[in-house]
């Protein structure tokens, strides 16, 4: 339900073991060690470094070509927050693999670090030549909600002619990872037009699409959401970490407790 | 009115679709009726999560009248309607329900199981309690909400800490100043050193709501319905958790529960 089955097996690996397998002969504990490492934020530099390695991968293979072990090692170099690992991640971007290159764009965002924002741009324009596009229906070109939350939460300026075409995608989720990045990118006057936007959203039909704008509106942490967000038709989880989000955003703009503050806890405590 | 009830629980009977048992079990549950209550607890065993939501705040709604139905469910194999039915339980503050909280709130495996509980261990209707069996449940709530805030690895269930710490200590006022003073210490610890903003903020907001808290007497007084029974039953239960826990702390003195219980039981041979 809300916690992971093997919290407890992994809870039994130690670093050494983890680090061990990850350079070890099995494929399957290779790929786990590369997501306990992330799980258990183990950013020792030899984890670091082994991680790395695990990005240029060729064994690892599923059968229609994806790098399931690249995958994990992204994720979990995102999560260590090492920046020693951005320029690997940043060709990473470039791989055939299209959940390799969203593993890689959302690390990138985590370790927020700027250097990797003109090739975001140049995926997000699908100027990369070989890029395979997801296996999937809808088979999507590229990752394009990660690349542009990163760009947003990059603070990708630069990047704002590129991403507005998104606004008007045709899948919803991709609209909305745009409205999330314009609102970051944008001076304050015109931002809240795209707040807004995202808390029309909130009353999407599909769920999967309210919980995602409850991501997004944590993310960008916009303070006018909270009383849409509280009312929300989905699950109490979702809704207390959206509104942790504006709540931050306010602990950021004060040392005292804001008005604004004061009102997200009275909605979160309704909602334990 | 059996009319009108009648026809919400067939509605619920005869839904062929998760989103008409949704609305079903959402209009069965405004309706605010006790005939509603099995129909309601069985929705929580459904898999379906909006109508267990729909079913869990139609419960909580009717309130004291549903805990024996939702004290069944716990009995229940059924790991995810006994969730929900904890959940309801922390939501109508029940003393009936004290016992389950007080071992959801620091043992259950899932987190939003956790969070309710704690809520409600800080909810609780302690004036329905007897002056002498409630020093001993607010005790032992103090305790679980203690070590929730202390310890639970989730940032929302140590939030849910801070907020049933704070309604604890407004609960217990001027009877328990060394308890008030406790969970003060408590909050101020992880105002300057909470690892999550968020609780960090929200152990701020409760010591500055304790500074100013009037001490109100509580705004519901209505005597509780519980029967002596019930409280012979709820006492027993303590009873029993204090036991095991006293292997573990010597401190607890049993004796004390040994004298309450007789006390209780010639109360209920009086009626």
């Amino acid at each position: 339900m809300d916690n992971n089955f093997d919290f407890q097996n992994g809870e039994q690996l130690t670093v050494e073991q983890a680090i061990a397998n990850l350079q070890g002969e099995d494929l399957g504990l290779r790929v786990y060690a590369a997501w306990w490492l992330g799980r258990f934020r183990v950013n020792a530099p030899a984890a670091i470094e082994i991680l790395i390695v695990a990005l240029e991968d060729e064994a690892d293979r599923t059968p229609a070509g994806g790098y399931p072990l690249r995958r994990n090692a992204a994720r979990a170099l995102g999560k260590l927050g090492d920046r020693q690992a951005v320029p690997a991640l940043i060709q990473a971007l470039s791989c055939t693999d299209f959940y390799v290159r969203e593993a890689a764009a959302q690390a990138l965002e985590m370790l927020g670090d700027p250097a990797g924002i003109p090739t975001l741009i140049e995926l997000l324009t699908n100027n990369l030549p070989g890029t395979l596009p997801a296996p999937e229906p809808p088979q999507l070109a590229q990752p394009f909600d990660a690349i542009l939350e990163a760009l947003g939460s990059l603070g990708a300026r630069s990047a704002i002619a590129e991403i507005q075409p998104f606004l008007e995608h045709e899948l919803p989720r991709i609209q909305y990872a745009a409205a999330r990045a314009m609102y970051q990118l944008s001076d304050p006057q015109v931002a809240s037009q795209y707040g807004d936007r995202l808390v029309e959203a909130l009353s999407a039909d599909d769920l999967q699409l309210r919980r995602a704008v409850l991501a997004d509106l944590g993310a960008i942490g916009y303070l006018p959401a909270a009383p849409a967000i509280a009312q929300t038709l989905a699950e109490n989880s979702l809704k207390l970490m959206s509104l942790k989000g504006l709540l931050e955003q306010q602990l950021t703009q004060s040392a005292n407790l804001s008005e604004g503050a004061v009102a997200v806890m009275g909605l979160m405590d309704e909602l334990l | 009115m059996p009319d009108l009830l009648d026809a919400l629980i067939r509605a619920v009977e005869d839904a062929d679709s998760a989103n008409r048992l949704l609305e079903a079990v959402e209009d069965l549950a405004a309706a605010r009726l006790e005939g509603a209550i099995p129909t309601l607890s069985a929705a929580l065993g459904y898999n379906n999560p909006g109508a267990a939501v729909a079913a869990v705040d139609g419960l909580i709604a009717i309130g004291e009248p549903a805990v024996p139905a939702l004290l069944e469910q716990l009995d229940r194999q059924n790991y995810t309607a006994r969730s929900w039915a904890i959940r309801a339980l922390a939501g109508i503050g029940d003393p009936r329900g004290l016992i389950t909280l007080l071992g959801a709130a620091t043992a259950d495996f899932s987190l939003s199981v956790r969070r309710a509980a704690t809520r409600g261990l800080g909810t609780m209707k302690w004036h329905w309690f007897p002056a002498d069996l409630r020093e001993i449940a607010q005790a032992e709530a103090l305790e679980a909400l203690l070590f929730v805030a202390q310890q639970d690895e989730e940032w929302v269930v140590r939030y849910a800490g801070v907020v049933g710490l704070q309604s604890l200590a407004i609960a217990v006022g001027m009877t328990q100043p060394a308890w008030r003073s406790q969970i003060q210490t408590q909050l101020q610890q992880m105002a300057n050193s909470e690892d999550s903003w968020a609780v960090k903020a929200r152990a701020l907001l409760a010591i500055q709501k304790l500074q100013t808290d009037q001490l109100e007497p509580i705004a519901d007084q209505q005597p509780s319905s519980l029967l002596a029974v019930d409280w012979q039953v709820i006492l027993e239960k303590l009873y029993q958790r204090k036991g095991q826990e006293r292997l573990l702390m010597p401190e607890g003195d049993p004796r004390r529960y040994r004298e309450l219980a007789v006390a209780i039981g010639q109360k209920t041979a009086e009626l």
